[in-house]
């Protein structure tokens, strides 16, 4: 409000637009920053999906329409968009946004270096994108990026040329973006959270966005580590790292590479847990099932994905194979703890569907199906049989691309009259959850047969076995369908940002923090905070006064410390009524 | 002991020692992050030497030439002096605990000079090692081992000559110095990750 006034002064109209412009350029407020990360994340996740749709339409039917470089190009850069450039920075963006709202802090602990992270993911992801200019073209080795197709000293017959080291180095910034990132989410739950806010009173995305912190911070450096050996590689030590012609190690590699890419996985899929946690905690009008088991589970994600990354490289016969199958089975049990409570949530909850919840539904279902599908490859014979296959493809898509996204969506529609101060339309968010729903599962249910039945993975073109055809037809078929649905999406927002209906300070009658300011809320972000007495203030701050005069219910006087606050107990049929 | 308004508990003999008996401020646990990202990044390098280490044959560089070996004098002074200067570093902050400004600015001073002797000699060792960065997967992590640690010394060098014209503008008392906790900490991490890892693998691994 005060930019603007103050632009009105400056005499001529231009000077307001430039002045916004500015403000946000040089902007350090964590929600500003959250806003950019998720226009910025949102438009590079098109760009990815465009990709996809390239690689649907060469094979939709046997036989070539581009060659297999442009396909190799195609297929590296939409992983490496959709993973560094969407699925990463989009969770960060709602981790900025609404993190310091939950937690009732006035930003983050460092804006400065929050705003500086910002700006370094958005210069590596232009570097990753600009590199189609290169000479040779893109990065083509996948976004796993196995030497020695990487290098070019070996005996390759297309070497890859100047764009392999701009994704490298382009990597490089957005693994210091990440980890500046994580450094300051860390210090900020740690440091700045608001009175009464103890650790068990966090907000489960709040929990989420710890948990992340920590898998960012410890596995993202080792990235880096392989990325600066892979560029050494390229540009000076001749493959004495990588190339085994040259005394290097390609298992070397893939250690170092999964050992962050594994983590990475949950560093995009526990955001997303985090966000439909937070919703069904609002729209099934119930706490959250299992509060504790809920963190418990989440940390013991977070431990056990450091010891699972040598499941990608089953096949490569360099690992210890029944370490690491035990380990990545016992991942289901902490992850089947997270789906029983959430069912358990909306067990007997009065639950209403908006579309926030219906995209929260949607990520439960496709989990699912992701979860059972990893379990499957967690058996070494099973995954000797599936490597590389689409039944690989199918399997990840569920749990980390879409799975992932459906949970960011939710998040959209959810923190959208939070953001914007006005609702997105619900009548085009069922049709887009519809749509995409159809879309993605004709996908990559058709991408788990097709696995089933052998098809492998990164080729531009297969021998027409029986049904194939069809499978993958059908696979383009959903691949349009779901970007039909984007689209969608795309016009809703743009839609409720000008005609959307006006939102109040807690349209959904929230239970975390973020609900107790403004949509959007003032630069400081709280002019008062409730008192926090649970892990649901506000709940307890619409319903306290009622539940104590109610003989069943025991209010939590924030002295017995048990956790599971004030609002751990659903209100009784009285309450109800009176609400 | 600082004098101040608010009594607080007592505090860990240790924690004490290495940040002071002030409230931990965000800046302090910020820099303790990011230390433990540095030493997952070192952890991955270290890594992936001692890998290479354990599947080739000679551990000598390709081209003839031998290996830089620790065994001598200027690798062991040069590492003493590195090491030894997280005293005066952290005597600069037991300086501006008390309000010594000073003091602090003298035993930066001392940290300044070593360490750049250290950088300088790290030129002349790279300049006479007798092979190149592609002289084989020895050559390659030895470069890029001590290397990156340069980088680190110099990154740390900057981080505390800024923080040391602070302190001649007149910046930092005794409650006001999360920056000079912080590149101490930061110093004794690249002291240590030298003395305890990089040094006796790089120089001593055969």
């Amino acid at each position: 409000m005060a930019t603007l006034a103050g632009a009105q002064t400056s005499g001529y109209a231009g000077a307001n637009a430039w002045r916004v412009i500015l403000e946000w350029l040089t902007t350090v407020d964590h929600k500003k920053i959250g806003i950019m990360y998720l226009w910025t994340a949102g438009a590079f996740g098109l760009v990815g999906m465009a990709f996809s749709l390239v690689m649907r339409t060469e094979l939709a039917q046997t036989g070539t329409i581009i060659s297999a470089e442009t396909y190799n190009s195609i297929f590296t850069m939409h992983g490496s968009v959709m993973i560094f450039l969407f699925l990463l920075p989009i969770g960060a963006a709602f981790m900025n946004y609404s993190m310091p709202l939950q937690i009732g802090a006035l930003d983050m602990a460092f804006p400065r270096i929050n705003a500086l992270s910002f700006w370094i993911f958005l210069f590596g992801g232009v570097l990753i994108t600009l590199s189609f200019a290169a000479e040779g073209g893109t990065a083509s080795a996948g976004w796993t990026a196995y030497p020695p197709v990487t290098l070019d000293t070996g005996n390759n017959a297309e070497p890859p040329g100047a764009g392999m080291d701009m994704w490298l180095v382009g990597v490089i910034l957005l693994g210091q973006a990440s980890i500046f990132g994580s450094v300051n989410f860390l210090v900020t739950i740690f440091k700045m959270r608001a009175p009464g806010m103890t650790m068990w009173r966090l907000p489960l995305f709040t929990w989420t966005t710890l948990v992340t912190g920590l898998l960012i911070l410890l596995s993202t450096p080792v990235l880096a580590a392989a990325l600066v050996l892979g560029f050494i590689d390229r540009n000076g030590a001749g493959g004495a790292f990588f190339d085994p012609a040259a005394g290097g190690q390609p298992l070397l590699w893939q250690n170092l590479f999964w050992f962050y890419s594994h983590p990475a996985v949950y560093i995009m899929i526990l955001p997303a847990m985090g966000i439909v946690s937070d919703v069904f905690g609002v729209f099934t009008r119930r706490p959250v099932f299992g509060y504790r088991s809920m963190v418990l589970a989440l940390i013991a994600i977070g431990l056990l994905g450091f010891i699972v990354w040598a499941h990608h490289m089953f096949t490569t016969g360099g690992v210890f194979l029944p370490f690491f199958m035990g380990a990545t089975f016992l991942i289901a049990v902490p992850t089947g703890v997270k789906m029983f409570n959430w069912i358990a949530t909306m067990w007997r909850g009065s639950n209403i569907f908006p579309t926030a919840m219906l995209f929260s539904v949607g990520f439960l279902m496709l989990f699912l199906i992701g979860g059972i599908t990893g379990v499957f490859h967690a058996a070494v014979p099973v995954d000797f049989a599936l490597h590389d296959t689409y039944f690989v493809v199918g399997h990840f898509h569920y749990t980390m691309s879409i799975a992932a996204t459906f949970g960011f969506l939710a998040g959209c529609y959810y923190w959208f009259p939070k953001m914007f101060g006005k609702f997105m339309n619900e009548g085009l968010g069922k049709l887009h959850f519809w749509l995409v729903f159809i879309g993605v599962n004709l996908i990559f249910f058709t991408q788990l047969l097709l696995g089933l039945d052998g098809m492998p993975r990164r080729i531009n073109d297969y021998v027409d076995n029986p049904g194939w055809e069809l499978m993958n037809m059908l696979t383009t078929i959903g691949a349009f369908v779901s970007a039909a649905g984007m689209m969608v999406f795309l016009y809703n927002v743009f839609y409720s940002l000008k005609w959307g209906e006006r939102a109040g300070a807690d349209p959904w009658e929230g239970t975390t923090l973020e609900w107790a300011t403004t949509s959007p809320p003032p630069a400081h972000n709280f002019d008062s905070l409730p008192e926090i007495r649970s892990e649901r203030p506000l709940f307890d701050l619409r319903f306290g006064e009622k539940l104590q005069d109610d003989p069943h219910y025991h209010v939590n006087n924030g002295h017995n410390g048990n956790g599971r606050g004030g609002g751990a107990k659903a209100p009784t049929a009285s309450t109800r009524e009176e609400a | 002991m600082a004098a101040s308004a608010i009594p607080h508990k007592r505090v860990h003999p240790v924690r004490s020692f290495l940040v002071g008996d002030e409230p931990m401020t965000t800046g302090l646990w910020g820099i303790i992050f990011f230390i433990f990202s540095e030493i997952m990044f070192f952890s991955g390098l270290i890594a992936a030497m001692l890998a290479l280490h354990s599947d080739t044959l000679v551990w000598e560089p390709t081209n003839g030439a031998h290996r830089v070996e620790g065994a001598h004098v200027l690798p062991i002074l040069f590492t003493v002096l590195l090491v030894s200067t997280s005293i005066p570093m952290q005597f600069a902050a037991f300086a501006i605990r008390k309000g010594n400004r000073k003091a602090m600015l003298i035993n930066m001073a001392i940290v300044l000079v070593v360490g750049t002797a250290f950088i300088i000699n790290q030129y002349f060792e790279w300049s006479h090692a007798g092979f190149g960065i592609s002289d084989g997967p020895y050559a390659a992590t030895f470069y890029t081992l001590t290397g990156f640690h340069g980088a680190h010394v110099i990154g740390g060098l900057v981080f505390i000559f800024a923080q040391w014209l602070r302190g001649l503008l007149g910046h930092f008392d005794a409650k006001r110095n999360t920056a000079i906790e912080a590149a101490t900490l930061y110093w004794h991490f690249v002291g240590f990750v030298w003395l305890l890892v990089i040094f006796p693998l790089v120089f001593f691994l055969s």
